[in-house]
């Protein structure tokens, strides 16, 4: 019988603890219990015989550590071929009349991946894939993934399972005592990734026991609509005579889990501490027990590693500045690479108020898929909240979507069968939570009746791929009414249509409804609040605008959505106090320089002194002042390099410490910001960089980072064209990036001692492919001595040497010139 | 005192202990170490702190930490004896003076490794792009927080070694002196650090989460 008909009408019982059953059976420590299924395999069949005796129906392969990390392939096929084997026979012996089930046994692999540790995430997948295609191979009947602790593992594992195999799949994870992965994945975080990717049932084992799983378990039955399983250890461990006991016995664990059953726990077994007799007495404990059936939530849900968005309540709040529509600068930065912008954008908006993020990074001239991907990667390096995918090329969603550690929302399919049919299946895949714009072949209907009926065209579509309507999200599409003074009533119209006949979630672009129209907010603002009030749940929207923040909190706050008002109170206390708006002229003239450019001691404007005492803001705002009569590079030279100067030597003479150094850093760069924005509506060329290309990483195999983007960070503000490799980078990747640049000077970076010797690899490489370029190197483990034999040119101390270092070789080459 | 009593009974046995684990719901801050940590020395920091707008850095940090910090730790004790090369015998393999230097006369040791969880990573890598001197600051109370429960940890393991009639040696951790941070390798597993702690190691002998110590402590 197959395993998904059996659990319909029945619980399904797993087997309990290996580990300890292993180690009184003689397996010593170090050794590694894989082995035993070619060494001993009649005591795993004991063993695995005596849970199916207890009434397990599925035994889990002994396979928990086979992967090809810790063995070569063919021992790895050897062994894993064995650990099925033994399953089977032991199923077979059995005196047990209950359906019996083998399950490949999966767990982590024991490498934390990036951005966490240093093992990459593709690298994970081909390693679980492996055991994966062996153990299929053998003749199991389900995949079973289990103790994983971090959510991105448990993906890479589950997509290997999807990969080479149409088998059930059962996915399970191991909670702290905080309830959240080690990785910070709440259970639903998990919940929405793990039924997008179509696992058959999910839910936790290991790390604690029953009685401490309760929250856990109960939010996984509150969200999944797939079954829920329990395997806990027998409570906590204890040292007791030299041996490891557990707290929890037969009678109370097979109590506690009984509970669970009643709740709803639809397949339940034991972990560390468990033995036959634990299994034995959950069996004997639910038979006085209706198993509760599985229903369909009708959630619609997305996630990031960390936690779980719902669509439909109260309404979602979409960032949309991560998008180069319109925007020159931008535009730039996706031009230079410089990914550091977009972070930046992203936490902007992360602080503004918005649940997710929107990430376009199309432009005609840029590798789309690369970049939609290495953004991907290093956005939720830095922020945890859900990513909304956003481009028309398949090969960028599915690179995005792959790499991309929860659920992600999807934007966007419409009603053409040729985007439908190229972008369902990665949704089918990978999960997903897709906009669906409400247009097709013959563009976008006028009515709202005819965009519903396309909508309930996609909605047919998408049930063809096994994408239920509550993982779609309908757009009907905000037209502006400045040409057709009738297009605002269509998109409410059809909003309400959808939301309220076919219970469909809806979004929308909002600002286009005014595009054409004198001072844009006002009618913005008021199309979202009508369509909020018609049951819009999402909107793509400007964080920055206030009016639109307004009309976001008094709506929650008059809809019964914020309880006793306290988030409107805490948003309008926060609101910036109403001001005159001065004359950018005024302010200027107030506040223009006094005293010659940085001759003195102290700063000698009032530009100078926001940088020195590190204000950002004060600091933006005077330089975007300034620009109205100085040349955007005038001012790098005459007032932001001398207060940099200003701090810079009293950071050297020990008068002020890294954190203000820092504070400063910071302001400067708001300064260029500034600057760069001047620069790139001027399209006057390199975004002034004045100085030459830095190369700078921290070397292969080590992760520490920290000093090297405070240096990266100075050298910027210095005005040297930083390249900024990462972490854990390989020897020749720095070598192809001086080339690339040609650049004069390298800087790397190492903290440990076990990564110096890469160090050296590097700067070796270095002279044989690029002779031109001076190293300095830095790092916690280094000193003069260190310096010297590895052949570095310098060794610098901290950022300001770093800076002093990079100033002669650019003076000289600048000197070689002339 | 449940902690103390357990590690009495686990230095009692007179054999090697399987790993057990505590987690403690708080752990006091030590404010000094911590902005030492942020590279502020002791002399300086009455000063930084007279800043109204660093002082409110200073409780934005604290109050995230508070939300992210776990504090797991998991030991186990072990007798020790000399090896015909006179250093000390332990569940991993060195050859360390300096160690040998620091158990000296030790008939036993405690080896633990202990962690604050991943959420201060998180909180550091976002505010290290976003808000460089936030993050320079949740560096270092992720430094002191792990310190911190070191030493909270110690504190009862010199109770314990006390009521037994012991002392305690400073502790030692891989990565100091001559001690390679290689025997992580060996260290680790002895505690199913990775299971029962979160704790994976890199190929280049990195801890994840980074806020995480091995160390050990010589009884004599």
């Amino acid at each position: 019988m197959n395993i998904l008909d059996y659990m319909k009408d029945h619980f399904l019982f797993l087997d309990g603890g290996m580990g300890t059953l292993l180690q009184e059976a003689g397996l010593q420590p170090g050794e590694l219990p894989e082995r035993w299924n070619v060494s001993h395999p009649e005591e795993i069949i004991r063993i695995q015989k005596s849970y199916y005796d207890a009434g397990s129906n599925v035994v889990l392969s002994n396979t928990f550590g086979a992967n090809g990390l810790k063995f070569g392939d063919e021992e790895l096929e050897t062994l894993v071929t064995a650990a099925v084997k033994n399953a089977r026979e032991a199923a077979a012996r059995s005196t047990g009349t209950q359906e019996k089930f083998v399950a490949l046994d999966i767990g982590p692999l024991g490498k934390l991946l990036k951005p966490y540790g240093d093992y990459e995430f593709e690298d994970a997948v081909t390693m679980y894939s492996k055991t994966v295609k062996f153990g299929v191979a053998a003749g199991v009947d389900l995949v079973f993934i289990e103790t994983m602790n971090d959510s991105y593992d448990t993906k890479a594992a589950l997509l290997a399972v999807k990969e080479n195999t149409d088998l059930p799949v059962f996915v399970s994870n191991a909670y702290g005592s905080d309830g959240k992965l080690m990785t910070g994945a709440s259970p639903a975080a998990m919940v929405a990734m793990l039924e997008g990717m179509h696992a058959d049932a999910i839910g936790a084992n290991c790390s604690l026991g029953p009685d401490q799983l309760v929250g856990v378990v109960e939010e996984y039955l509150e969200y999944a609509s797939v079954p829920v399983l329990l395997k806990p250890n027998a409570g906590l461990p204890r040292a007791e005579n030299g041996k490891t006991v557990y707290d929890v016995f037969p009678p109370e664990f097979s109590e506690s889990v009984g509970k669970l059953l009643e709740k709803g726990v639809r397949i339940a077994g034991g972990c560390c501490g468990t033995t036959p007799d634990y299994i034995r007495a959950v069996v004997e404990k639910s038979k006085s027990i209706t198993p509760v059936p599985v229903t369909e939530k009708d959630l619609s849900l997305v996630s990031s590693y960390t936690h779980a968005v719902k669509f439909g309540e109260s309404p979602i709040l979409i960032g949309e500045r991560i998008n180069p529509t319109g925007k020159k600068r931008f535009q730039q930065a996706l031009r230079e690479n410089d990914i550091d912008y977009i972070l930046g954008e992203a936490l902007k908006q992360q602080d503004a108020g918005v649940q997710l993020l929107d990430v376009n990074v199309g432009l005609p001239e840029i590798d789309e898929p690369a970049f939609l991907l290495r953004a991907v990667k290093e956005l939720q390096a830095v922020t945890d909240l859900p990513l909304q995918l956003d481009t028309t090329d398949p090969v960028a969603m599915e690179a995005g979507l792959r790499a991309y550690n929860g659920k992600a929302m999807v934007n966007s399919v419409n009603g053409k069968e040729e985007v439908m049919n190229m972008i369902f299946p990665l949704v089918a895949k990978y999960g997903g939570f897709v906009v669906a714009l409400t247009l097709d072949e013959g563009g976008i209907p006028d009515t709202a009746e005819e965009r519903v009926a396309i909508a309930e065209k996609i909605i047919k579509k998408a049930a063809e791929y096994g994408i239920s309507k509550k993982d779609l999200i309908f757009d009907p599409l905000a037209m502006t009414i400045s040409a057709d003074t009738t297009a605002a009533l269509a998109t409410m119209q059809a909003v309400h249509s959808i939301r309220h006949d076919l219970k469909v979630n809806t979004s929308l672009g909002i600002s286009n409804v005014s595009f054409g129209l004198p001072s844009r907010n006002i009618i913005t603002s008021t199309f979202f609040a009508l369509c909020l009030q018609d049951g819009l749940s999402a909107a793509i929207m400007n964080p920055y605008s206030q009016e639109m923040m307004n009309v976001y909190h008094a709506f929650r706050a008059l809809h019964n959505m914020d309880e006793n008002c306290m988030d409107y109170i805490t948003y309008a206390q926060n609101l910036p106090a109403p001001t005159a708006a001065p004359a950018a002229g005024a302010a200027t003239s107030a506040e223009k320089p006094s005293s010659p450019e940085g001759s003195g001691e102290g700063p000698s404007s009032e530009l100078q002194k926001a940088i020195v005492r590190g204000l950002k803001e004060k600091t933006g705002s005077l330089t975007k002042a300034m620009l109205a009569e100085k040349k955007p590079l005038e001012i790098i030279q005459s007032e932001v390099i001398p207060a940099l100067n200003i701090v810079g030597a009293d950071f050297e003479k020990k008068k002020v410490y890294l954190p203000q150094l820092l504070m400063a850093a910071e302001a400067a760069k708001s300064a260029f910001e500034e600057v760069k924005i001047a620069m790139a509506a001027s399209d006057d060329g390199n975004g002034g960089s004045s100085r030459c290309p830095f190369v700078i990483a921290t070397v292969h195999g080590d992760i520490h980072d920290i000093g090297k983007n405070i240096v990266k960070l100075i050298l910027e503000n210095y005005g040297f064209a930083v390249s900024d490799l990462g972490k854990d980078v390989p020897e020749q990747e720095v070598v192809d990036e001086v080339i690339r640049l040609h650049a004069p000077i390298v800087g790397l970076s190492a903290l440990m001692t076990t990564t110096v010797p890469a160090m050296e690899e590097t700067i070796k490489l270095l002279r044989e492919q690029a002779p031109w370029a001076k190293v300095c190197v830095g790092g916690a483990v280094l000193t003069q001595e260190y310096a010297d034999a590895i052949g570095a040119d310098k060794y610098c101390r901290d950022a300001m040497e770093t800076v002093r270092y990079a100033e002669e070789i650019d003076q000289a080459l600048k000197e070689g010139k002339e | 005192m449940e902690h103390v009593d357990r590690i009495i009974e686990a230095l009692r046995v007179q054999k090697r202990t399987v790993p057990q684990y505590f987690e403690y719901d708080e752990v006091p801050l030590n404010e000094m170490e911590w902005l030492r940590y942020a590279c502020i020395p002791i002399r300086d920091q009455q000063v930084v702190k007279e800043d109204s707008k660093f002082t409110a850095s200073m409780a934005k940090a604290l109050a995230f930490a508070r939300d992210e910090c776990v504090f797991r730790l998991g030991f186990l004790a072990t007798p020790i004896s000399r090896g015909e090369d006179g250093f000390p015998v332990l569940p991993f393999a060195q050859k360390s003076e300096k160690l040998k230097n620091n158990l000296e006369g030790c008939s036993a040791v405690v080896l633990f490794a202990a962690t604050v969880g991943s959420g201060m990573d998180r909180m550091i890598r976002r505010f290290e792009k976003s808000d460089p001197q936030m993050g320079l600051l949740l560096q270092g109370l992720g430094a002191e927080r792990v310190e911190s429960l070191c030493d909270l940890f110690n504190a009862e393991v010199d109770a314990a070694a006390q009521s037994l009639g012991h002392n305690t040696c400073h502790r030692f951790s891989p990565g100091y002196g001559d001690l390679p941070i290689e025997v992580q390798k060996e260290f680790l597993p002895l505690l199913d650090a990775e299971r029962r702690l979160g704790i994976l190691l890199s190929d280049s002998y990195l801890m994840a989460p980074s806020k995480s110590v091995t160390a050990i402590i010589g009884i004599r």
